[in-house]
């Protein structure tokens, strides 16, 4: 069977999981709650007096902080703690196409959360006259920073059996992600080390590279930036699904 | 169509397989038996690829399971231990997904997704959430999942746990219908199931091979093969026992019940002398004495004796190979 039809199962296998489940209408329903009560009323969306999802998109990073690793962190250590993985493993398929699917589903069910924030934008074009090329540019950009996160949540959920560790360990290194790049941080860290290396370092944020989509702007480097974060941590993914397929 | 070639698998200090050799061909209906923890179901792993080999190398109907694992898992099927489904999805749901995961769509796959909820019962229950069903349901659900697409090669980890005596008959049943296409292992505790299923028999203790053979060559390994069992009425148990204990051939007598004036005694043949003739030398050593014979019973010795007297803690793990 073609490695497309594998992945194909494996992701509606994992989509219809979350469906099944209540936790992903308690999921969705947080994340819309949450992004309503931070954009208008933290985000200052009516004070800022501009037509923009600026306020959204500013809090996107934290709120996904937390969100996409409680999306993420079943993947694995739930195959693991069922046992399930020694079905899956045993399949005539290769464990990249099982860890694809398994990331695509989560990926595609962020998506349909993100999807669900378009009263935000509706209410935008209400209000005014907002740039929809910035709002597409912040979505694409949004789409692209969870599947970084994702791809780290895939990563820890693979080191564990158990899914609040994976969960606690996904959320310190995308909060280290988030960090390097944070102003307060990178001003904290200008007083002892040289602006090359805080430069040098700050590469590493999530926020810096998320900036430029908030802005409206497409960049190929940022693009690919986040793209790096997720081969990567899938590809640690693939090794850690190979070296502990049991014990 | 199924070799397994000087295995070895070691967990921390701990040898789990150590060594292991053995072929299944077409036909072949393998019985995998031994203590708990002597390394049953990491061999099964390490077959179907889970779990890496140490040293030595497993091939499944001529593929490697290191170097071409996709065509070697397509010809298996596999019932791991605690028989694993996806338990929030249906019966029918899994068993589609399985289906696809192994290459089947539209009508293969509807047929055979039918013909495994057929062969394993599962009729009842076939829009069911996996997890309100029943341990022996969901058992047999995982079950369908390996028979699924009609595997050339069947590993089935403990197939009959948890299954209620009829399921378990069926099962057996199963199995016999299936063997002769397919190279079938299994791993059980029941050891009747051996002899009412099974081609042949490998005894793991420790990770190595203590016996391999046809279940009646196991049987004959016991203390009791060959045995007679005399049932002798109106004479004194002392005397009876004593009296065969002096017939030539027999290694000695013992008394095994009283029942008012029926005494049942059991006489070991001398070691390898007899091969099952027993009987007809007591029967002539007793005609002197005059005493009523209610019954002769040669015995086939039985495979819990075996069983045992091979895994003992105390004996030392030899390989006995028949
Ligand atoms: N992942 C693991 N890590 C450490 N030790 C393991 C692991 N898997 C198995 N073992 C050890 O290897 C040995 C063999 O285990 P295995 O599960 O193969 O036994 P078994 O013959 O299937 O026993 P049972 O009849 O109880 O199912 C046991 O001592 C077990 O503790
Ligand atoms: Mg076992």
């Amino acid at each position: 069977m073609s490695a497309l039809n594998t992945i194909k199962a494996i992701a509606k296998r994992e989509l219809f999981a979350y469906f099944d489940s209540p936790v992903a209408y308690v999921f969705l329903v947080i994340f819309l709650l949450l992004a309503g009560v931070f954009t208008f009323t933290f985000g200052g969306f009516f004070e800022r007096g501009e037509a923009s999802l600026a306020s959204f998109f500013g809090w996107l990073p934290w709120l996904f902080l937390f969100l996409v690793p409680a999306v993420g962190m079943r993947m694995w250590a739930e195959e693991r703690r069922s046992g399930t993985i020694e079905l899956l493993l045993t399949l005539p398929i290769a464990p990249w196409e099982a860890i694809i699917g398994k990331f695509l589903a989560s990926w595609i069910f962020l998506g349909i959360a993100m999807a669900l924030t378009f009263p935000i934008w509706v209410t935008v074009n209400l209000l005014g006259v907002p740039d929809n090329g910035v709002i597409v540019a912040g979505y694409v950009g949004s789409m692209l920073l969870a599947g970084a996160y994702l791809a780290i949540a895939s990563m820890t959920s693979a080191m564990t059996r158990n899914q609040v560790v994976s969960f606690i360990v996904a959320v310190v290194l995308c909060l280290a992600l988030i960090l390097v790049g944070f102003v307060p941080i990178t001003d904290l860290l200008a007083r002892y080390a040289s602006p090359a290396n805080v430069e040098r370092v700050a590469a590493f944020g999530v926020l810096t590279h998320f900036d430029g989509f908030q802005k409206g702007i497409l960049d190929s480097r940022n693009v690919l930036f986040f793209l790096s974060i997720m081969t990567f941590a899938l590809f640690v993914t693939a090794v850690l699904v190979r070296n502990r397929r049991k014990n | 169509m199924i070799k397994v070639d000087h295995v070895t698998k070691t967990f921390g200090p701990k040898r789990a397989v150590d060594d292991l050799s053995f072929a299944v061909e077409r036909g072949e209906v393998l019985g995998f038996l031994g203590p708990n923890g002597a390394g049953k179901s990491t061999t099964m792993r390490m077959i179907t690829g889970f779990i890496p080999v140490d040293a030595g190398g497993v091939s499944v109907c001529g593929f490697d399971i290191a170097a071409q694992p996709i065509d070697a898992r397509r010809r298996i099927g596999y019932l791991p231990e605690s028989a694993p489904t996806y338990t929030d999805m249906s019966v029918n749901s899994f068993l589609g997904w399985a289906a696809e995961m192994r290459g089947l769509s539209g009508d293969a796959k509807k047929k055979a997704v039918h013909r495994a909820i057929e062969l394993c019962s599962l009729g009842s229950v076939v829009y069911q959430s996996i997890d309100t069903l029943s341990k022996g349901f969901r058992h047999r659900t995982c079950l369908a999942q390996a028979i699924l697409h009609d595997p050339e090669v069947l590993i089935m980890d403990e197939p009959t746990d948890g299954l209620d005596p009829n399921q378990k008959h069926e099962i057996r049943s199963l199995i016999r219908r299936m063997s002769p296409n397919k190279a079938i292992i299994f791993s059980t505790h029941i050891l009747e199931e051996v002899e009412a299923v099974c081609t042949r028999a490998i005894i793991i203790d420790r990770g190595r091979m203590v016996a391999n053979g046809t279940p009646s060559e196991l049987k004959a390994k016991s203390d009791r093969a060959g045995a007679v069992l005399v049932m002798v009425r109106g004479a004194a148990s002392q005397a009876v026992t004593d009296t065969l204990g002096r017939v030539p051939g027999v290694a000695r007598a013992e008394l095994v019940a009283t029942e008012q004036d029926c005494t049942t005694v059991r006489a070991y043949p001398q070691q390898g002398s007899m091969n099952g003739a027993l009987a007809a030398v007591i029967t002539k050593g007793l005609s002197a004495t005059g005493w009523a014979i209610d019954g002769l019973q040669t015995e086939e010795g039985r495979l819990d004796d075996v069983f045992r007297l091979l895994t003992r803690p105390d004996t030392p793990a030899t390989v006995a190979k028949s």
